[in-house]
């Protein structure tokens, strides 16, 4: 017997809009408008911060001085309806890896596998990125 | 959260009633063994949003609205 898994489009842009409402119920306006204008969240404590990607590596960068340190990769994946996919709709990712941050930044970072900056995204862009956020939210980075 | 889908609720109660603190219990444990990580979302100080892991459902707070099931964390 053939089995077909296919991409059902509609249903991911369900997905994705559920997810964003999660978003935003759960991290807050200023997460949501972030994610809605930039594609991205922002996580940062005394000493670090973190530009989490939708799908892609978390990039850590001195809270300080913004130098860009490493990429941490880590996944978030379901297998459990291998028609659906393993991966969560992007709003969802995001959310994952900032509650997995806000909650427990060492056991996500000591999980992840560290690359160095340039692995899988461009250091321009992501220097773009955080000069933008920065710029979205002088007084209050996260 | 689950890919395809988004949010889906998986039981709703309240945990002061005992026939629904057992269903909200069972759902928990379930989705635990299926390997997920559990968070409740709160605010912190000033307002600022927080998330906490818990690990057993004990360790809900009484006044958590709702607890956030999603995939366990890997290496990618």
């Amino acid at each position: 017997m053939r089995r077909r898994y296919v991409r059902n489009s509609a249903r991911e842009r369900r997905a994705e809009e559920r997810a964003r409402r999660l978003l935003r119920s759960t991290a807050g306006e200023d997460a949501f408008e972030m994610y809605e204008r930039f594609g991205l969240l922002s996580v940062q404590n005394d000493r670090y911060g973190y530009l989490i990607y939708p799908q892609r590596p978390i990039v850590a960068y001195d809270a300080e001085s913004g130098e860009l340190l490493s990429e941490f990769c880590v996944r978030f994946l379901d297998g459990t309806d291998p028609e659906a996919g393993e991966r969560l709709p992007d709003a969802d990712d995001v959310l994952a890896k900032w509650m997995a941050l806000r909650a427990d930044e060492h056991e996500l970072i000591g999980t992840a596998n560290v690359h160095p900056l340039g692995r899988q995204l461009d250091p321009a862009m992501v220097r773009r990125d955080l000069a933008q956020l920065r710029a979205f939210r002088p007084e209050r980075p996260d | 959260m689950t890919p395809g889908k988004g949010d889906v609720l998986l039981a709703e109660g309240d945990p002061e009633v005992a026939e629904d603190e057992e269903r909200l219990i069972r759902e928990f444990r379930r989705q635990l063994d299926l390997g997920m990580w559990a968070a409740v979302p709160h605010e912190g100080p000033g307002g600022r949003r927080e998330a906490t892991m818990v690990r057993d459902f004990s360790e809900v707070p009484a006044e958590a609205e709702r607890v956030i099931f999603f995939p366990r964390a890997a290496g990618g």
